[in-house]
């Protein structure tokens, strides 16, 4: 807690002890933190027996890694330790200085601990894992970043799954009359265009953002599942598209775990990751970017200085639709080529969520998708393993993680000053 | 650059906001724009920078008539204006915020932040500003937010320069700073407008006054050979009586007793350092201080709507350190909040169903779990009549009210029960003259009836014309106390302990 | 003596309200009637596009009307489809009048539905008039406390309830998954996720099988009416509504006027997780009769339609519980005499949603019939 600095002519009284709030959410981090240990400890240590084997490379690989083996039971108590450890370090002077990096570093230690146990006499391919990591958190860092892209202009969208859901439908009808490229073409226009549809209901028809959003999902959930059931039953060959094969790229796709997991992969991962590279520039580096976050904080300063607020968000909205709707073409162009009804199961909700996670910001959003989609393969892979746990709540695992992060981590993350408020001119 | 407004009529649907204004504003000269609040003259200055487009009328610079588009085309004329709210991001340093809308940039449309530094850095030099281009503007005082408002203005080579209330904000010393920017601004041969409803600034800074009415220039003259009481009448229309009556000061007992109050911000910092103040029945006590020194955060400790981080709290001789806001309405404590459109009222319920905001559940209103509606609707009509709240209905939205009547719809619900203490954080703020004159007499029949009254206000005139007792807050302290009805009161000794200094 | 009658006077002149105007009827009325006739356009364009020929769109929209109102039966049919909807509407509505926007109907119902079935087969042998209401209140209290878990983390550290429910949503879908197969929920002699059967006793009993014995409507229409007869009582007679719609309508003046946000915020979640309880056990007990994975069938979200549709208002969430009833049982009709898609009827949902959220938009649209456009809101 820093004082005020005073100033010389009011007599300072001394400083009293004061129960701020950073040093309650200090003690809850730290009573999360030994609750953790004592999990570890009593649940994953005790019943770790043997080595468990991490395997990083395929024989075949050119640069082959030796498999990680680590002694079970000893990793778990000490990761226990060390967890009683950071736990302890909340109740002691100065602990709330280190409260996220404690907390997220003891979440890190409690899922390695989880991996060990669940791995401990058998042998699992982390490098496996972690490509499925990355390629399931494509779609929700792109509809993250879709998200992100919209609330920084102030415009709330709930309408990333309907984007997401049409880019997936689009993708596969073009996609499978003119082929890949086609496809992805048309189903970024087709985000775009219900990105544009958006901004038209909320800014110029003033429709409530939220609303606006369920219509848009409602709507796209309606007219691809009713093209799905009423014509593709007849007509087979419009729902047949090509898929993007992985990619390797040369020299670095060949480095050792980093190679497979991000440089052997197809189009739209390395597309999402240009995508948050090129926005986190656009949003924090350039005149655009920079008139585009004032019409989010406060767009009627941004009006009084010639921003034209609507033109701002209709473009950015549109943006983010085009983003979504590279991100929904993963769903069929991306893994299957296929499209089934309501085939996004829910990742523009969850996209949603990553982007409250990440704070607003792409690179955050990103983290965030990364985290969902370790736990969404995590609970595929661990399925082969044969753990204790039925496999429903190992699914579940990811949706309680996000609400105790969006509880307890970031409940005081800020959104954009206007996020959510239409604007009136006059 | 000369501007001239002419026949210029602005109407939001039936309304009509301006009506038939003609003005002319010199280069190299001082235009006080006077009128009450709701008088039109923040909606004529919209106009005049290009946010709406007039209904009727035209402009001409130098002669020559122009449109505006948009805000951008006034810019681009040369027209800036420093709203009265101000127009700035607060998480943007003051660089980005000055930058914004004519940015330098690089290859690849990248923002040049180092020019813009240095451009401010420039502006701040020419016309002593010192203003920091890195800090974030939201981190800074609002006497240097307002500066940034003027660099942004001259950034932008405003020739004329707009004022909309510019000392609202400010401490007396800090408007003796403010006038000489002013005035340095306009022997650089600017144009410069000066909004205000004070009557002693506009004689001060101003060289020619236009007075607007109603949305209708009633007057314009020379400073020198006007008075105030002169500006007062053309302002309102009927002559206007600004000391308040009140009964001989005699004080009671204590009856709020503030002990060693700590307050702290949602980052922890100080909101309030350890207050000590006591108000007794039978005074009003003013709270005097430039706003964010606390103020707020007192009040809503005062009122249970803050958590107290140290202290205690007495109210008629009982503890209500940890008593719930519900808890202490009912021993008899009114709020006035500060912001009647957000905290004070709900905009899109009706007049009735605001009167009984606070109050629907005592058992004139309710029985059992259900409102009675029919004894809700009575007491407002009869509450609006008492309070003198125009409307035609008791289920008119309060959001269609003006600000004075809304204000009226506030007082009538906390005052038409049985109270001790008053709390009022800027009672008057916005409202018409009439709308005042009708509070203040309402808040010192209180007093004389017995009841304590605390009142904040950033407008230093009003706590005179108020109080038993000044006392000045900053930094979360009290660092003076003044008697109030000590005639010889020093309005400098009270604005350098605005400013911190102990007297 | 004077002064004090017309005092009197000008007192009860402050208590007449003022004529509805012409533009609150275009609203409730005219926009509604437009935006229904205009998404069945649309609609039939849809079916256009996708070489469905003009005498079968015809056929389709015959079958829609036949299927909806055209005999008792349809009528029944409607009836039936419209209690869930409007159930959860009614919980969905009560969240948006405090403020609150409520996407997880879907996993209180699920939630709600399974504690109904596990009370209705797990008591043989109790009398009806004590089992129904039993099961019944298991779907309410079970639906209300999921409800309550996302208002106690929305009120206790601020974490938004969309986020929260859309989470507890996917929780209750995959929980639903893991209790249909745990032994004592699972139907024996079963592989597949199917729960035992409601017993007799807990079922919600049909209430015209003595006019037509294959009319399925049962005594939760009537539950429903009462739902709505009970939430209008409730928002507009009572403090606890008029602190929902305050804590809605101005959430700041709300908490300094001393009602206690957080509180609130917990009551509205668990009433309308309650509701939404009600409407899951409605489904197994009075049509289902057992639970099956995803046996909600996006009733909950179905629901978000109909509560915007009927303007968080509960006479108006139960017209539209009917209108979205009514297509849902005409749709039926016209997937099987027409061979349309029922999907067609989502399409015409979103659409008459998106018209009535959108009356600018209808006014665009359809500059006559309408006395004048607004043209700018009051300052």
């Amino acid at each position: 807690m820093t004082a005020m600095p005073d100033t010389p002519d009011i007599p300072a009284r001394p400083a009293r002890k004061l129960d701020t709030a950073r040093q309650r959410q200090a003690r809850v981090a730290g009573w999360v933190l030994m609750g953790l240990a004592v999990l570890v400890a009593l649940v994953f240590a005790r019943d770790s027996a043997g080595m468990a084997v991490f395997r990083l490379s395929r024989p075949n690989d050119p640069l082959a890694l030796p498999d990680l083996v680590v002694a079970a039971a000893p990793y778990n108590y000490f990761a226990a330790a060390l967890l009683a450890f950071l736990g302890a370090r909340q109740f002691m002077r100065g602990g709330m200085r280190w409260t996220s990096l404690s907390l997220g570093l003891g979440l890190f230690i409690a899922v390695t601990a989880f991996l060990v146990w669940a791995t401990a006499g058998k042998a699992f391919s982390l490098t496996g894992m972690l490509q499925a990591t990355v390629v399931r958190a494509v779609p929700i860092a792109l509809g993250g970043l879709a998200g992100v892209l919209s609330e920084r202009v102030a415009v709330v969208n709930i309408a990333i799954e309907g984007m997401l859901l049409a880019g997936a439908f689009t993708g596969a009808l073009i996609g499978s009359l003119l082929g890949g490229w086609g496809g992805l073409a048309a189903a970024v226009a087709m985000g775009g265009v219900f990105g544009f549809i958006l901004a038209a209901l909320v800014v110029t028809y003033r429709v409530d953002q939220i609303i606006a959003g369920v219509v848009i999902n409602l709507f796209v959930l309606g007219v691809t599942s009713y093209v799905s059931s009423q014509v593709y039953q007849e007509y087979r060959f419009l729902n047949n598209a090509p898929v993007f094969a992985p990619v390797k790229i040369p020299l670095l796709g060949d480095l050792p775990v980093i190679g497979p997991v991000l440089f052997n992969q197809n189009l739209f991962v390395y597309g999402a990751m240009v995508m948050v590279a090129v926005a986190t520039y656009y949003l924090f580096h350039t005149r655009y970017g920079l008139r585009a976050r004032a019409v989010g904080e406060h767009p009627r300063a941004a009006d009084t200085l010639g921003i034209n607020v609507y033109r701002t968000r209709y473009i950015n909205v549109t943006i983010a639709g085009m983003v979504a709707g590279f991100g929904g073409a993963w769903f069929t162009l991306g893994s299957v080529g296929r499209f089934d009804e309501n085939m996004t199961g829910g990742r523009g909700y969850i996209g949603l969520a990553a982007m409250i996670f990440g704070r607003w910001h792409p690179v955050g959003a990103l983290a965030a998708a990364l985290v969902f989609g370790f736990a969404d393969s995590l609970q595929q892979k661990l399925a082969l393993l044969q753990t204790p746990i039925p496999s429903e709540f190992l699914a579940m695992a990811p949706y309680i993680a996000t609400i105790v992060l969006v509880a307890g981590l970031i409940g005081r993350a800020r959104p954009p000053a206007a996020d959510g408020q239409p604007y009136i001119k006059e | 650059m000369d501007v001239e407004l002419r026949g210029i009529t602005k109407r939001f649907g039936p309304i009509t906001a301006n009506r038939n204004v003609n003005l002319t504003i010199r280069a190299g000269e001082v235009l006080g724009l006077l009128g009450e609040n709701g008088a039109g003259k923040s909606t004529l200055m919209t106009v005049l920078c290009g946010l709406y487009s007039p209904s009727e009328g035209e402009i001409l610079i130098d002669g020559k008539p122009v449109r505006f588009a948009g805000p951008g085309d006034a810019i681009a004329a040369g027209i800036g204006m420093v709203h009265q709210h101000f127009m700035l991001i607060p998480v943007f340093s003051v660089a980005e915020n000055v930058v914004l809308g004519v940015e330098p940039t690089g290859r690849l449309d990248r923002l040049d932040l180092v020019t813009a530094r240095a451009q401010v850095r420039s502006i701040n030099e020419t016309y002593g500003l010192e203003v920091d281009p890195d800090a974030l503007v939201g981190d800074l005082p609002v006497g240097l937010q307002q500066r940034v408002e003027i660099i942004k203005v001259l950034f932008r080579s405003a020739e004329l320069v707009i004022f909309d209330e510019p000392t609202a904000v400010l401490t007396p010393q800090e408007v003796e700073d403010f006038f000489k920017i002013v005035r340095s601004l306009r022997d650089d041969g600017k144009a410069i407008v000066f909004i205000t409803h004070k009557l002693n600034e506009i004689l001060e800074i101003a060289d020619r006054i236009s007075v607007l009415r109603a949305g209708e220039i009633v007057g314009e003259g020379d400073p020198k050979a006007l008075s105030e009481a002169d500006l007062a009448e053309m302002m309102v229309g009927r002559p206007v009586s600004f000391t308040v009556a009140k009964a001989p000061f005699a004080p009671g007992e204590v009856l709020l007793e503030v002990d060693d109050l700590t307050v702290l911000r949602d980052d922890d910092s100080l909101a309030v350092d350890r207050l000590d103040l006591q108000v007794h029945r039978g005074e009003i006590v003013g709270i005097a201080g430039v706003q964010g020194n606390g103020q707020t955060a007192l009040v809503e400790a005062l009122t249970g709507l803050a958590r107290i981080a140290g202290g205690t709290l007495r109210f008629a001789g009982g503890d209500i350190t940890r008593a719930s806001t519900r808890e202490r309405h009912r021993l008899g404590i009114a709020h006035i909040p500060e912001d009647r459109q957000r905290t004070g009222l709900i905009p899109a319920f009706t007049i009735a169903e605001n009167m009984v905001l606070d109050t629907y559940y005592d058992e004139r209103f309710s029985a059992g779990p259900v409102i009675r509606w029919d004894a809700v609707n009575r007491a407002a009509a009869r509450a609006s009549i008492d309070f003198d709240v125009r409307t035609d209905s008791v289920f008119n939205a309060v959001g269609t009210l003006s600000g004075g009547n809304q204000q009226k719809v506030i007082i009538a619900r906390e005052m038409s029960r049985d109270t001790q203490l008053l709390i009022a954080a800027q009672p008057t703020r916005g409202i018409d003259v009439g709308s005042i004159e009708y509070i203040h007499r309402r808040i010192a029949e209180a007093r004389d009836e017995g009841d304590g009254v605390l009142i904040v206000s950033s407008e230093l005139d009003e706590i005179l014309a108020l109080s038993d007792r000044i006392v000045v807050m900053f930094r979360g302290r009290i660092v003076a106390e003044f008697d109030g009805n000590d005639p010889g009161i020093s309005r400098k000794a009270i604005g350098l302990a605005m400013a911190g200094a102990t007297a | 003596m004077s002064e004090r009658e017309t005092e009197a006077g000008l007192a009860e002149s402050l208590l007449r309200r003022a004529a509805p105007d012409r533009s609150e009827f275009e609203d409730l009325v005219i926009v509604p009637i437009f935006a229904v006739v205009v998404a069945l356009i649309l609609g039939a364009l849809t079916m256009l596009a996708t070489n469905v020929d003009l005498p079968t769109i015809g056929k389709s929209y015959l079958a829609l009307v036949q299927g909806s109102v055209g005999s008792l039966n349809a009528l029944s049919e409607t009836l039936t489809a419209a209690a869930p909807l409007t159930l959860a509407g009614l919980g969905i509505a009560l969240g948006f009048r405090a403020g609150l926007f409520n996407i997880g109907a879907e996993g209180q119902l699920l939630v709600g539905g399974m504690a109904a079935v596990i009370t209705g087969f797990s008591f043989p042998g109790l009398p009806m008039a004590i089992h129904l209401p039993l099961a019944l209140l298991a779907g309410a209290v079970a639906g209300g406390l999921y409800a309550g878990i996302a208002g106690w983390l929305r009120a206790a550290t601020g974490a938004h309830e969309v986020i929260l429910t859309i989470m507890l949503n996917l929780i209750a879908f995959r929980l639903v998954d893991y209790m249909l197969r745990l032994p004592w929920i699972q139907r024996e002699g079963r592989a597949d996720p199917i729960s035992r059967s409601v017993l007799t006793s807990a079922e919600l009993p049909r209430i015209f099988t003595w006019l037509d014995p294959n009319l399925r409507l049962h005594l939760g229409i009537v539950l429903t009416l009462a739902a709505v007869l009970l939430v209008h009582w409730v928002l507009f007679r009572t403090k606890l509504g008029f602190e929902f719609r305050a804590s809605g309508a101005g959430p700041d003046a709300a908490r300094y006027a001393g009602m206690r946000a957080g509180l609130l915020i917990v009551i509205v979640m668990a009433c309308a997780g309650a509701l939404a309880g009600l409407a899951g056990a409605n489904q197994v007990l009075g049509v289902l009769g057992r639970a099956t994975p995803g046996f909600s069938s996006g009733i909950g979200f179905d629901a978000i339609a109909v509560a915007l549709l009927g303007r968080s208002h509960p006479w108006g969430v139960l017209a539209a519980g009917l209108l979205f009833g009514a297509l849902e049982a005409g749709g039926r009709q016209m997937q099987v005499s027409a061979g349309v898609s029922i999907d067609l009827i989502g399409i015409i949902q979103a659409l008459i949603i998106a018209f009535i959220a959108a009356p600018l938009l209808v006014r665009a649209i359809f500059p006559w019939g309408f006395r004048r456009a607004a043209k700018t809101p009051k300052e």
